[in-house]
């Protein structure tokens, strides 16, 4: 089942329209990457997702966007309830200059009014749990965030976002400043989500797309050329760009 | 943009095309042996087979070595997957003119059992479907291999024909000509089996071109 339906949807950074009419169906509980020279308008369609084009001054966006039936693209969307259900991961980690206990509970604190502290020793130990650092890092819960090696830091960054239980997770190229092994590794992780979230993924990384993606999608200039299953986007392209691109002949 | 993945991709192409060229001077070789009764020619290609296995191995660890460098996608990956089966089908082909080649050392100092007719001309279908399947390698011509995979029912028909004959003609009549029938009728089993070879190279071509598996799925060949 779809999760997402765009339609017709185009966008306009002042003069320069940066997705024209694309179409496409996310669906729920499955990895959808996007790949696509930069450029190509890729991270601006993750982004529309949870409307952080919206920070970006001379923003236009035309077309619909449903999620759950309803379209984000309305006025009356509460973006907060919005970023709370679709969260992002950026490429490099982000956590705050806090402790490990902190970052975790920092968007907790932010949506509910109260909350009681034994719930927070839940939310920290499910959390970290399904990023696999539990074992790691339950004696060290009030230690700097800062001082993890990237992989974790990473990974508390996914528990961050999971701990406000979100439906969808965006990742905009989660695993480009980690090494081969910690990419393996968040991959697996990634894997492991995709029970529980819907997951779209923008990579540079045309292996990484076809390793952990279900479906995938092709960007040029701005248009999705192409969308389907991984294993046909990879084996047999039907449009000629995305062969291009994807056996290195594009450019 | 050409690529210098697309010279290594050539290299490739020359390779199987070389494997192909001996697998189909094999198959001539193997029926003018038997044809002319020539024991030495039957020898020196079985003495000669091992050429192309070394062959074989030679392109197969080429294209593993692709795989690993380039991880290959799309038609690189069709190309590369299908040149892999394509060299193993073809060293069968080359296996089998041997068979052929052992048969008439079998016969060859025996007297003639009946006048080769039928073999001959499954021979000829044999050599032409293998040779029009490399044909359709070289120039990624779908229709060309789709002809050859339509062919395989003569093969089949002609087969049965000559399998009918030895056993109804001399088999069942005549015991003292039991093992030159045996013979003849491993034969037509062995060229019959090279047609089947060919039928492969052509459906794995149509994959190679289009990425549509027509392999158990004749309907796919409409």
């Amino acid at each position: 089942m779809a999760k997402i339906k765009v339609e017709n949807l185009n966008l306009w950074y002042g003069g320069f329209q940066a997705l024209i009419n694309i179409n496409a169906a996310f669906e729920d509980r499955k990895i959808t990457a996007i790949i696509g020279p930069s450029g190509c308008g890729k991270s601006t369609m993750l982004r529309v997702f949870n409307r952080m084009n919206d920070l970006i001054e001379g923003v236009r966006t035309g077309g619909e966007i449903f999620i759950d039936g309803e379209n984000i693209l309305n006025n009356g969307v509460g973006l907060e309830k919005l970023r709370k259900k679709v969260g992002m991961v950026f490429q490099r980690p982000n956590p705050f200059p806090l402790s490990i206990y902190e970052n975790i509970v920092f968007g907790e604190k932010i949506h509910a009014e109260r909350v009681k502290k034994d719930r927070l020793g839940q939310i920290i130990e499910e959390s970290l749990k399904a990023v696999l650092l539990w074992d790691d890092l339950k004696d060290k819960l009030h230690k700097p965030a800062l001082g993890l090696s990237l992989e974790q830091k990473q990974r508390l960054c996914i528990a961050r976002l999971i701990a406000v239980k979100p439906e969808i997770v965006l990742m905009d190229e989660p695993c480009s400043a980690l090494d081969p092994q910690a990419t393996a590794r968040i991959e697996e992780l990634m894997r492991e989500l995709k029970n529980n979230y819907t997951i779209i993924i923008v990579t540079h990384n045309m292996q990484q797309a076809a390793r952990v993606s279900d479906e995938a999608g092709f960007m040029l200039l701005g248009e999705l050329i192409e969308f389907g299953r991984t294993e046909d986007i990879f084996t047999r392209p039907k449009d000629k760009r995305t062969e291009d691109y994807i056996t290195g002949r594009y450019g | 943009m050409e690529r210098h993945f697309d010279e290594e991709l050539k290299e490739l192409h020359k390779e199987i095309l070389k494997m192909g060229v001996i697998t189909q001077e094999a198959i001539y070789k193997s029926i003018e042996a038997l044809k002319n009764r020539d024991k030495k020619q039957a020898e020196d290609l079985i003495g000669a087979d091992n050429k192309i296995d070394e062959l074989e191995l030679e392109i197969d660890e080429r294209c593993i070595d692709l795989i690993a460098r380039h991880q290959p996608m799309a038609g690189d990956l069709r190309f590369i997957t299908t040149g892999m089966k394509i060299n193993a089908e073809l060293e069968r082909i080359a296996d089998l003119a041997v068979d052929i080649c052992q048969r008439s050392l079998e016969l060859s100092d025996k007297p003639l059992l009946k006048p080769l007719i039928d073999i001959p001309k499954l021979a000829a279908l044999a050599q032409g479907m293998v040779g029009l399947s490399i044909d359709a390698f070289v120039n990624r011509d779908v229709t060309l291999a789709k002809n050859v995979v339509l062919s395989d029912k003569q093969a089949d028909a002609l087969r049965n024909l000559i399998q009918d004959e030895l056993v109804n003609d001399y088999l069942a009549k005549d015991p003292s000509m039991a093992s030159r029938a045996v013979s003849l009728l491993l034969i037509s089993r062995h060229l019959e089996r090279i047609c089947d070879h060919a039928t492969n190279i052509a459906e794995d071509i149509i994959y190679m071109v289009e990425g549509r598996v027509v392999k158990h799925h004749p309907e796919e060949l409409i």
